[in-house]
């Protein structure tokens, strides 16, 4: 009886809810594809511009070459500044994370007097201008430099050093999320079948905690291979990152060789996105 | 398996009491239920036991030993969780061996003994799957034979049962029931059910405010509760303040004459609405006239407030049976209730 009636009211208004639904959805499609176009143009624009045969880029483009893949490919100082960027950036995330996640262990587990400032703390780094923070480490270093009697500006460490303090807040913030996510009972099962705390945390939090860790070391990864700022004041001579490399060579070109080694850049971070999306869901984790 | 001695158990949260002079025997083999209003100290007991929380004060011993310093770990307790809490990452079998693993348990003694505890709860067609595979009564199953795969001294379960629709939580009830049985396990089991701690236990222990309020058989119980307490929260039951005006004569407040058996002081006395007749029973020596106020059709019963004559409510049942099938039992309606004074049950306040 009742199904008969609701299916019958159902068919009567059916019509005009589908009609604003199929408006209502196609407005949001083209809503979405307008972000995209937004968002993915400028990339479109510099792989397209990398083909351009023009040394002076103008549109239309009077032909296309590979040239300037060539030309990127031979600079000296793009592919020096390709593997030292590669170095930091690995060398970086990895301690960032090492560091990262015994920080989130410690402020979501124990709550201790004041975790709230340390997480704030933590995360301030995304919160100030590079630039400030570049010369601040700046200052910092060579005040240390006096008392230990070492170099550090201009070092490999001291890049390394700097780089982490941009990676601990994604770090932090992911796997602290990641953490509050997680059934406290299932590491006290763990702990109730035997396990030491360090066993419980190694065999069953650990592994949970994956996901949240593989995008932690992403986006790490990704902040410190593109970071331009903060390294500005601390690379030594004939040794610099990639950014800084493009930056120094956009002082007096203007040629399509950046926007080769633009392009070289996104195929490779977006391979690395793309491998790691095959492990960890990165809509589910971000 | 191995009897617990809980002593003295107090724990305090800050200023806030949870749990103050609790004091439990649990004899090898027996199955003792906490029962309780939600916040009474059932899990905080429970947990003092497993070892998660620290004690402000008291002992607790598992067997001849005082484990209350004793880390979690050490105390091979089998707890079981009320939200499963399975490792998601491993599947059944793994699961089962991670205790197995911990107390280095291995090769084909570990094998025969994931064998034992996943066939014990009928889970063995499953072990290669994940938990997230399973319905939660699956899971929880899981989680059982996890518990026991380490052959522990005590059995805790938190509310084991209050994820499972009604049908499956008695099936899983009757399943631990008799595995605890089986198997002989000193066990704990933490409800605030009251249908589901008078199915399962030996004993139970009736909580309150972080104490104690009676503990015994469900039998004793429900039919000798210490308190008013324990008599509201267990069941039903009429009450009427008073005094005794002579040995074994009552009088309520509103002025209701009731024959009770002989008591020292009472200030307040109960009955159970099954222990009421319908009409004026031979052996009842309390009957009353009284108009029906309402009554609720339950199926196997019909729950019915009747005011008597000074304006007492007494609360009784009628079975659905045959013979009242045909009483017209309608609000307003006058009716006759009787029951025995001996069914009656005094407190002192
Ligand atoms: N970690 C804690 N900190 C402060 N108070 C707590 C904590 N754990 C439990 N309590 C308090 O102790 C009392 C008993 O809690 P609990 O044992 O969980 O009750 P139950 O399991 O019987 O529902 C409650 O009033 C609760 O608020
Ligand atoms: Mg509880």
């Amino acid at each position: 009886m009742s199904s008969v009636a609701a299916s019958n009211i159902s068919a009567a208004t059916a019509p005009k809810v589908r009609r604003r639904v199929r408006w209502s959805s196609l407005l949001h499609r083209v809503f979405v594809c307008m972000m995209y176009f937004f968002m993915l143009s400028p990339l479109i624009f510099v792989v397209w511009m990398s083909f351009f045969v023009d040394a002076i880029p103008h549109f239309p483009p009077s032909g296309y070459t590979l040239k300037w893949y060539e030309s990127a490919w031979q600079n000296s100082s793009f592919m020096n500044g390709l593997v030292l960027s590669f170095q930091v950036a690995a060398v970086a995330s990895i301690t960032g994370v090492i560091l990262g996640v015994a920080a989130a262990l410690g402020i979501v587990r124990n709550g201790f007097l004041g975790s709230k400032f340390v997480n704030t703390l933590l995360l301030s780094p995304l919160l100030i201008p590079g630039i400030v923070a570049g010369i601040a480490i700046y200052l910092f270093y060579m005040r240390a430099e006096n008392v230990l009697d070492t170099d550090i500006v201009g070092t490999f460490g001291g890049l390394v050093i700097a780089h982490v303090c941009l990676t601990i807040p994604w770090t932090v913030r992911l796997v602290s999320t990641g953490m509050a996510g997680l059934d406290p009972s299932i590491e006290e099962a763990a702990r109730n079948l035997g396990a030491s705390s360090w066993a419980a945390f190694r065999r069953v939090t650990l592994p949970m905690l994956r996901p949240s860790i593989v995008a932690a070391s992403l986006f790490s990864f990704i902040v410190s291979f593109e970071n331009l700022e903060l390294s500005l004041a601390l690379v030594g001579p004939g040794k610099t990152t990639l950014p800084i490399a493009i930056m120094q060579y956009l002082e007096f070109n203007l040629d399509p060789t950046i926007a080769a080694v633009s392009a070289v850049q996104i195929l490779l971070l977006g391979i690395v996105m793309l491998v790691t999306d095959r492990f960890v869901k990165l809509s589910q984790v971000v | 398996m191995s009897k617990v001695s809980i002593n003295k158990l107090k724990k305090q949260f800050g200023d806030a009491v949870a749990l103050e002079d609790f004091s439990l025997e649990i004899a090898d083999g027996e199955l003792v239920a906490f029962l309780g209003p939600s916040g009474c100290g059932k899990t905080t007991t429970l947990r003092m036991i497993a070892g998660f929380i620290e004690p402000t004060a008291g002992s607790i011993h598992i067997g001849e030993t005082d484990v209350t310093n004793l880390p979690v770990h050490k105390r091979n307790t089998g707890m079981v969780f009320q939200r499963y809490a399975l490792f998601p990452h491993m599947t059944v079998a793994q699961n089962v061996s991670f205790g197995l693993e911990m107390h280095n348990v291995s090769g084909k003694e570990r094998d025969s003994r994931i064998a034992t505890a996943l066939d014990m709860v009928r889970m063995t067609s499953f072990r290669d799957r994940y938990p997230r595979q399973l319905s939660g009564g699956q899971q929880q199953r899981v989680a059982i034979a996890r518990a026991l795969a380490i052959q522990p001294k005590v059995f805790l379960l938190d509310e084991p049962l209050s994820n499972l629709d009604a049908k499956l939580r008695v099936e899983v009830r009757e399943e631990i029931r008799s595995l605890q049985q089986n198997l002989g396990l000193t066990t704990v089991f933490v409800t605030h059910d009251q249908e589901e701690a008078l199915a399962i236990s030996d004993r139970m222990a009736i909580m309150y405010n972080g104490r104690v309020q009676q503990i015994g058989s469900p039998k004793e119980l429900y039919d000798s509760p210490s308190n008013h307490f324990v008599a509201d929260f267990l069941g039903r039951m009429s009450f009427f303040k008073g005094n005794l005006v002579a040995n074994g004569r009552f009088v309520s407040e509103a002025g209701t004459n009731i024959q009770v058996a002989s008591g020292q002081k009472v200030g307040r006395i109960g009955i159970r609405p099954e222990r009421i007749n319908v009409g004026a029973h031979p052996e009842s020596d309390n009957v009353f006239d009284g108009w029906v106020e309402s009554a609720a059709y339950l199926g196997s019963l019909i729950d019915i407030r009747l005011r008597l004559q000074g304006g007492d409510i007494l609360n009784l049942h009628v079975p659905n049976n045959a013979s009242s099938a045909n009483t017209a039992i309608a609000p307003g309606s006058p009716l006759v209730a009787s029951f025995r004074s001996s069914d009656c049950v005094l407190f002192a306040e």
